[in-house]
């Protein structure tokens, strides 16, 4: 039989194995401020592409059912979604080495099946929806169904990424009740978002 | 007066087997790996008490191969999931005897 602070000891190990066996602690707050900046600077380019010298409320120079202007900002979106996956994924290497865990673990699989379900999804439906043309809900469902990843996948990790993932959504619906503010949007919410997202996370994790 | 030290799961009561318990009950599956990082021990203490857990049929063992890697995932059975709930039951009723 065990002294009294020895069963103590065996309830708190209980509480701490349940909670950290299902979390994915090494998720960078850096990365959500680096990923947010690259897509204020993506869609700096896409209003660059679009409405240049008149503002986002203005009208336009360029139409998105012009081939040219619409490749372009597929390169452009392509090149934001590509560095902001690299980036998040060398600096959660790095926080997991500096924790002292692998990042190839069974939350982090875990995290990854929730978070490719909704985003493979809605990402399907992106490609579906700019090959029919309907230009004007691309941004809300971008929003909608990358609010949702997070939502699914914040069961993983912190449960800051669930709030995120509400605030995307939130956004989403708004951008389909004024569609043609779409780049607005998806600047606020890809962009601002990630940003105050990430220096948060990182005063909150990663000191 | 029943005691509820008489509650107690031989089985459970190592540190190691517990937490490899609480691991277990809250998680669908998980695997060897995770499991000894998690948990900070060795290969052959995990081991050594993972093969206890499993001749108490507390734990079931799937084998399978990813990218030609052996890779072993471990699940509480519903038998372990109960012990461990009374396990759990009685260090609660000890403790809060204690504080009486």
């Amino acid at each position: 039989m065990k002294e009294i602070p020895e069963y103590e000891k065996d309830l708190a190990s209980i509480r701490a194995m349940m909670e950290r066996s299902v979390k994915f602690a090494s998720l960078s707050g850096l990365s959500g401020v680096l990923a947010g900046i690259y897509a204020l600077l993506g869609a700096g380019t896409a209003y660059y592409l679009i409405y240049f010298p008149n503002s986002p409320f203005g009208f336009r120079f360029n139409y998105l059912n012009e081939r040219e202007t619409l490749l372009q900002l597929i390169v452009v979106a392509g090149v934001v979604l590509i560095a902001s996956l690299l980036t998040g994924y060398a600096l959660s290497l790095k926080k997991a080495k500096k924790l002292g865990v692998s990042i190839w673990n069974t939350p982090s699989k875990q995290l990854l099946i929730d978070l490719f379900t909704p985003l493979i999804a809605g990402g399907l439906l992106l490609l579906i929806l700019l090959w029919r043309g309907y230009f004007a809900i691309l941004a809300s469902a971008c929003l909608l169904f990358y609010g949702l990843a997070l939502a699914s996948a914040s069961r993983n990790t912190y449960k800051e990424v669930w709030y995120l993932g509400l605030f995307e959504i939130a956004l989403g619906l708004m951008a389909a009740l004024l569609p043609g503010y779409g780049l607005l949007f998806w600047a606020l919410g890809f962009g601002v978002l990630h940003i105050v997202y990430g220096i948060l996370m990182h005063y909150r994790y990663d000191q | 007066m029943k005691n509820p030290f008489d509650n107690l799961d031989k089985s459970l009561e190592h540190r190691v087997r517990l937490q490899i318990m609480s691991v277990l009950v809250t998680n669908e599956a998980y695997d060897f790996n995770s499991l000894k990082e998690l948990i900070g021990v060795t290969d052959g203490n995990l081991a050594s008490h993972m093969k206890a857990l499993e001749k108490e049929k507390y734990i079931s063992i799937t084998k399978s191969f990813a990218d030609r890697k052996p890779n072993t995932k471990y699940k509480a059975t519903e038998r372990g999931r109960t012990s461990f709930r009374k396990h759990l039951e009685a260090l609660e009723d000890i403790l809060k005897q204690q504080k009486k």
